[in-house]
């Protein structure tokens, strides 16, 4: 009997209402007034039942639920013959629930587009050299899997054979297809657009990328926030005072009308929903675009920031030295390039990777008579040259003449930060290189798009020298920039700015900054990075993309706006339905009950706002 | 002691975590502090005793209350 009511709850409800139409339409065309009582009647009995079955049940592991309160407020209009109450009541109750659990499916949509991504089996091949479809639980290190076009990778794991181009949107948030060859690495949960690779699984089940988000996103949309747990402690006491209010309301009046509206106008609703509604729909926004937002707590810190740290290698700038400027003097520059490529070809130093890399494609002599010159670079013998690649010093060491357009360039390439690579020829300089670490392309708009969002201090800490990141700190209008700075000296710093009253957020990659990530009240972590910087911090960048920030800050400041708008809906409507019970004359169960349910649907259409979050083009 | 994750039905109304933490809580073989009701996921999560209660049970007591199971992973805890 139970069972039958709760599985047919939804027809209950269409039922119900189609009753209660009915009876009002008899009633105002053909003044059938008793068609009309005994509609209303059946549709009460009928409308009561699953909300007294979840009373009863309640009340069984004792709660004093929201059905408790309704179900007695409907036996009371029932028995004092107010069917017309009672029949409405339970009609918009249930509709009402029945529209509730529609549209926070819609809010919890985002995050369940995620964990739907969630590959469930693969093609794993045997001993006998075939591909198997097995469940993916089933798949080991080692494994050896092939991913056809339009399939889900399902394993992380490196590409063995094969090309093709993969969509890491579940990932990294990013829609472009990535390309993939043999020794690329692969997520699971991606999707292979077009092409077939085999790949070895290297991370499997919940050790792989994809397992760790969608876990730390079910996490986060359930995790509390102070003001959260108090509105729950609130509310397991709240409905039990309502009760014995409407009790009291009963003992002073003796009008069970008034009682039984008392409970109906005291249900909470909009209250215990609104918070977690929007802290879902933010965070959902949030994972569509690659930003793991962890918790209402997390949202509520994010939207106050007022100082954000960074740090300058592999945040604001790429993280590896490449050549910024090149300047070439004299003839046979195409020679010139090909005898570099060749002596730092042979060279461990970190420049020589850089200089390499932007040489490219040229022709490699035999270097002979090699000979390292400790701290200033290399002389050796290419093609019957003297070829002398190194700094200033090594220059002056092997006679060569600067003119006055070299020695302008070394000033002007040295002032903007970078490491110089001179490269002579018999004694003449031919190629001035200049190296560093350069800065992310974009970064700048996305640091003024912070500014706009109300972000006073943008500070930079390094281990670099003073200098460099002096150079960085200019170019990027910074409003403070510390070198010289060790990981625990970092922390140290951020705490400092913490005991004057800042809400400070710390921006890293991960690399041994975890210490800040910890003691800053946000940790941002460029993720894609390592697990531990995804593990401390409360903000995550998936695809180390630093212009999601400005996004993740918008959001989470749209999250919190919203979260007190659906606090002010909910607080307001139960103050404006008790005040108008007590004094005015209009207010009834029925009105009551439409208003708290519609106050409820109004908290989940405000946040479902949230879902098509975008940063405002007047910050953009 | 085995943990178990049950999905249920889109939960709408948070005092239903109330109800179904209490009816969980109050079976036997439940480590009591270990479960935890999760409103946007629509989770429960505890660790149980399989020597003295089954996943099946613990479900039908969730169904019971009026809230159906959708899905239940067991694990080692």
């Amino acid at each position: 009997m139970q069972r039958l009511i709760f599985k047919n709850k939804d027809k209950i409800t269409l039922l119900n209402g189609v009753l209660v139409a009915a009876a009002f339409l008899s009633k105002w065309t053909a003044g059938n007034t008793r068609f009309f009582e005994r509609a209303l009647i059946t549709a009460s009995i009928l409308g009561a039942a699953p909300i007294a079955f979840q009373a009863y049940q309640a009340l069984r592991v004792r709660v004093v639920s929201i059905d408790v309160l309704v179900t007695i407020a409907v036996l009371g209009a029932f028995i004092i013959g107010n069917y017309e109450e009672s029949a409405i009541v339970t009609f918009l109750f249930l509709f009402g629930a029945y529209l509730e659990q529609r549209t926070l499916n819609k809010t919890r949509s985002a995050i369940k587009e995620l964990t739907d991504m969630a590959p469930e089996t693969a093609l794993k091949l045997t001993e006998n050299g075939e591909y198997v479809e097995v469940d993916v639980d089933e798949v080991a290190v080692g494994d050896v899997l092939l991913v056809k076009t339009g399939a889900k990778v399902p394993v992380d794991g490196t590409v063995l054979s094969g090309e093709g181009s993969v969509n890491e949107a579940s990932i990294t948030g990013e829609s472009i297809p990535a390309a993939k060859e043999p020794g690329s690495k692969v997520y699971a949960g991606t999707i292979l657009d077009n092409g077939t690779i085999q790949i070895a699984a290297d991370r499997v089940g919940e050790d792989t990328t994809f397992a760790k988000i969608i876990q730390l996103v079910e996490e986060a949309q359930d995790a509390k926030s102070a003001a959260e747990r108090f509105i729950d402690r609130f509310a397991r006491y709240y409905t039990p005072a309502v009760l014995v209010l409407s009790f009291l309301v009963w003992l002073i009046s003796r009008d069970i009308e008034l009682a039984i509206t008392v409970l109906v106008l005291g249900c909470p609703g909009a209250l215990v929903i609104g918070v977690p509604v929007s802290s879902v729909a933010g965070i959902g926004n949030g994972a569509r675009h690659g930003i793991l937002l962890k918790g209402s707590e997390v949202i509520g810190d994010f939207s106050r920031l007022d100082t954000i740290v960074f740090d300058k290698t592999g945040t604001l700038t790429v993280g590896k030295p490449s050549v910024a400027e090149v300047e070439y003097y004299g003839d046979n520059i195409e020679e010139a390039l090909g005898y570099l490529a060749s002596i730092e070809r042979e060279s461990d130093h970190p420049l020589a990777k850089a200089v390499l890399e932007k040489i490219g494609e040229t022709t490699f002599w035999p270097v002979e008579n090699t000979e390292v010159v400790k701290g200033e670079g290399i002389v050796a013998t290419v093609n019957g040259h003297r070829i002398a690649v190194g700094n200033a010093a090594l220059m002056e060491r092997e006679q060569v003449t600067l003119d006055e357009k070299a020695k302008a360039d070394i000033t002007q390439f040295e002032m903007k930060g970078n490491s110089l690579v001179l490269t002579a020829v018999d004694g003449e300089l031919t190629i001035l290189m200049g190296v560093r670490d350069q800065i992310r392309p974009g970064i700048k708009k996305d640091l003024q798009r912070l500014k706009r969002l109300g972000v006073k201090h943008l500070i930079m800490l390094s281990g670099d020298n003073q200098g460099t990141v002096d150079v960085v700190s200019r170019e990027l209008e910074l409003t403070e920039a510390h070198g010289n700075m060790l990981p625990e000296e970092k922390a140290a710093f951020i705490q400092k700015l913490i005991e004057e009253g800042r809400t400070v957020a710390f921006v890293g990659d991960g690399v041994n900054d975890s210490p800040s990530l910890a003691s800053a009240h946000i940790g941002i972590a460029m993720g894609g990075g390592t697990d531990v910087a995804i593990e401390t911090s409360d903000v995550v960048l998936m695809n180390s993309d630093f212009s999601r920030l400005p996004h993740a800050l918008g959001l989470a400041k749209a999250t919190a706006r919203n979260m007190k708008q659906n606090i002010l809906i909910a607080v307001g409507v139960v103050l404006v339905l008790l005040t108008s019970l007590f004094f005015s004359d209009w207010m009834n169960m029925s009105i009551g009950m439409l208003v708290h349910e519609g106050s409820i649907l109004a908290v989940i259409l405000n946040g479902m706002r949230l879902l098509r979050y975008r940063l405002p083009r007047r910050l953009a | 002691m085995k943990a178990a994750t049950i999905q249920l039905e889109t939960l709408t109304c948070p005092s239903c975590m109330q109800k179904i933490e209490a009816a969980v809580k109050g079976l036997e073989g439940v480590e009591r502090d270990s479960v935890k009701v999760s409103f946007n996921t629509s989770k429960v999560k505890l660790n149980f005793d399989e020597d003295k209660i089954s996943i099946e049970e613990i479900a039908s007591a969730i169904t019971r209350i009026g809230y159906e199971v959708r899905d239940s992973r067991v694990k080692l805890a």
